[in-house]
């Protein structure tokens, strides 16, 4: 392994605040909620592991049906909902509930208080996860997307939902300084509509069901909603909050910001209903969708404007940084992810990605190429913070990146370049449906091989933080950050 | 932002809207629908307001017994993630030439449904109407054994789980699979293959799912 470059002290500066009394204040915040930041980064990395396996099961099924296919516990339906569950509660969640309210504490200036109540409440949320995958797994699927938990596990992540988000919530209510930053914007909206989306879902679909296709109204507006009312203002929190404190520079615009997020907060949930686009819904909520899709571009603009103008001409640094290399990916990648989805939105578009892998592309590409890139570069930053030690490898943050990367950008270009031709075959009435079939299947594959060259990034990065969390004797405090290019190359450049 | 009153109502109405637009507007238009007959008449007192003819069968009509158990091994077997149900307007995809159904599915055919399974994925057919198709129960059976016997080629999962291989003494169980002469995937000599019961009922529920039924909003046109 590779040691980090040393850094000149002209390169230092960057990366670290200067204010002693600052530095001291949020390290003061940084143990108050040391315990349990890392008990849910620990969590999200086991849930990225077991959802990195469903996910290769699951990949390598699409193509070999027959892989595993004598035991009714392992039957694709299942082992893919395991996966999603696992990635969107397991990980995702559990990873926001560590960057997101670090650094909800940090911008309130405000220590968590009784720490320890919050570390039982995310107990509960990942035994609740937990006895939920495994009724999926045994057969108590509920079979609505999304939303595949079985009844028994559900109250159970509510409860101790509700106490983990109160936290993020206190340490604002708590805060100190009159001025409320971006990132506290979407935190703040965020832990409040989650919560909101999850209950009507439940109540609607799970507990009480609604009439007939309201269900599937319901459905989506909580299925697409979890992606933009949670994961993605978690995200752009992230971004809003590490981008300028990485690059030691103000976010460009104030107004910008303003526009992005009240835009994000007006239009998104509107949106999901083009999940159900030639479905047995009244049309007009069919078109409200689809034009709530569309004025999204607005939001994704600003907000991709906005980012670009605070690192322009700071792309070295960008590239340098573990943190911002793989926030610069995400960033870039919810333009592009937006842009698509506007125009799959597109009801002559959505007519031939509807029904397709296209769409599963699709998904990846926001719940991946976006918020997990982003929330990698969030762990990269945090947990030097929180242990006081630096990362052990770069070359494994290295590792990872380039996994990640190409990974998901293989899955993506494979699963829409094939989900498009998929979609314009099954548009042709006088295509058998088997040869439909047969056609999709060299994408699969493609995907199968994207699969691993995301576990071998996952793979790394669990390495590189079980090293660092455990210490092994070679990680001491380090001369400052572990950084991916040595400063005299960069001289060089 | 120093607005906070400004900031909390703009979270809270932001998702009220849509809350109230989408899922509440909704329940008001599509809760009160009812069954129906499949034409309606003019109304003896007034003319101008159509009425059910009395005496005529509602449809949709609530799948009961043996395929509601059957629907419920759909959902946990997960058939939803590569199966759709619903049938698109013919102009729009093709789900009208591929025989997906007669006719597009409303939101009237799915109010009998305590889980309605819209789908969203076509990794294989739509199976709206897959009971109206020329497939029998013996077709899906050896379909859900192994999907290579009937259709070669096939990505969908086996289902041997639901089916049990037993020993045949005395006379052949009639209810037995049906394999074709010469077939890779049927039993040793002296065994044979018997659905389940879980097995019985999901056949039962796929060969309930039929759109036979025209709707005053939906007729089917010969």
């Amino acid at each position: 392994m590779s040691t980090a470059p040393q850094l000149n002290s002209q390169s230092t500066k960057l990366y670290s605040s200067k204010d002693s009394g600052v530095r001291a204040e949020l390290s003061q915040i940084d143990a108050s909620i040391r315990t349990s930041a890392i008990f849910f980064v620990i969590s999200a990395i086991v849930w990225l592991m077991v959802g990195t396996l469903f996910a290769l099961i699951t990949a390598y099924k699409a193509h070999e049906p027959s892989f595993m296919g004598n035991q009714s516990w392992w039957t694709f339906g299942r082992v893919r909902s395991a996966h999603l569950n696992s990635m969107a509660l397991g990980w995702s969640s559990n990873v926001i509930f560590a960057v997101g309210l670090w650094i909800m504490a940090r911008l309130s200036r405000s220590a968590i208080r009784h720490g320890g109540l919050l570390l039982i409440a995310g107990v509960f949320w990942n035994v609740g996860l937990t006895v939920g995958i495994g009724g999926i797994i045994i057969g108590d699927i509920t079979s609505v997307e999304w939303l595949e938990l079985p009844h028994y596990a559900t109250p159970i992540l509510a409860l101790s939902y509700a106490m983990i988000g109160v936290w993020g919530v206190v340490a604002f209510k708590f805060r100190r300084g009159e001025h409320v930053y971006v990132s506290q914007w979407y935190i703040l909206a965020a832990l409040f509509w989650f919560p909101w989306l999850y209950v009507v879902a439940q109540v609607m679909i799970i507990w009480f069901p609604a009439r007939g296709v309201v269900q599937s109204v319901t459905n989506w507006w909580f299925a697409h909603n979890f992606l933009g009312l949670w994961l993605t203002p978690m995200a752009l929190a992230t971004a809003y909050y590490l981008i300028p404190k990485v690059l030691g520079r103000p976010i460009h615009s104030y107004y910008l910001s303003v526009l992005g997020f009240w835009s994000l907060a007006i239009f998104y949930n509107w949106a999901g209903v083009h999940h159900l686009i030639g479905g047995p819904i009244p049309v007009w909520l069919i078109s409200a969708g689809v034009v709530a899709s569309v004025m999204m571009v607005i939001p994704v603009i600003v907000v991709g404007w906005n980012h670009h103008m605070t690192v322009v001409g700071l792309h070295r640094e960008c590239w340098r940084s573990p943190t911002l290399r793989f926030i610069v990916f995400g960033a870039i990648s919810y333009t592009l992810v937006s842009i698509i989805g506007s125009t799959m939105a597109l009801r002559s578009v959505n007519v031939v990605t509807h029904f397709t892998h296209f769409t599963v592309g699709h998904a990846h590409h926001g719940v991946y190429a976006f918020f997990t890139m982003i929330m990698f570069g969030g762990v990269y930053y945090m947990m030097p913070r929180l242990l006081k030690r630096e990362w052990p490898s770069a070359s494994l943050i290295k590792l990872h990146f380039w996994g990640c990367a190409i990974g998901i950008t293989v899955m993506v270009v494979a699963l829409q370049t094939g989900g498009w031709i998929q979609g314009m075959q099954m548009n042709d009435g006088s295509i058998p449906f088997l040869d439909i079939v047969k056609d999709t299947m060299p994408w699969l594959k493609a995907r199968s091989i994207s699969g691993v060259f995301l576990t071998v990034g996952h793979m790394a990065f669990a390495v590189n933080f079980f090293w660092m969390l455990f210490a092994a004797g070679a990680v001491r405090a380090k001369q400052g950050p572990t950084l991916l290019q040595a400063t005299s190359e960069e001289g060089a450049a | 932002m120093k607005n906070l009153p400004l900031l909390f109502c703009g979270i809270f109405f932001a998702l009220a809207f849509s809350f109230a637009g989408l899922i509440l507007t909704s329940n008001i238009q599509v809760g009160s629908l009812t069954q129906t007959t499949e034409t309606l008449v003019p109304s003896d007192d007034d003319p101008n307001v159509m009425v059910m003819p009395e005496g005529e069968k509602l449809y949709p009509m609530q799948i009961v017994g043996l395929a509601q158990q059957g629907k419920q091994v759909y959902i946990e077997m997960g058939c939803v993630y590569c199966h759709s149900q619903q049938v698109r307007r013919q102009g729009f995809g093709a789900d009208y030439e591929r025989n997906w159904g007669p006719r597009q599915t409303v939101a009237r055919d799915y109010i009998m449904q305590d889980r309605v399974l819209l789908g969203t994925m076509r990794t294989g057919p739509d199976l709206m109407h897959v009971g109206g198709r020329p497939l029998n129960a013996d077709w899906h059976h050896l379909h859900l054994y192994n999907p290579q016997i009937t259709s070669p080629g096939s990505s969908m999962a086996p289902f041997p789980f639901l089916y049990e291989t037993r020993e045949i003494g005395g006379a052949a169980s009639a209810n037995a699979l049906k394999f074709p002469p010469d077939s890779d995937y049927g039993p040793e000599p002296g065994y044979e293959i018997v659905p389940t019961r879980k097995a019985i009922a999901l056949v039962e529920y796929l060969l309930s799912l039929k759109v036979n039924y025209s709707l005053p909003e939906a007729p089917i046109l010969e």
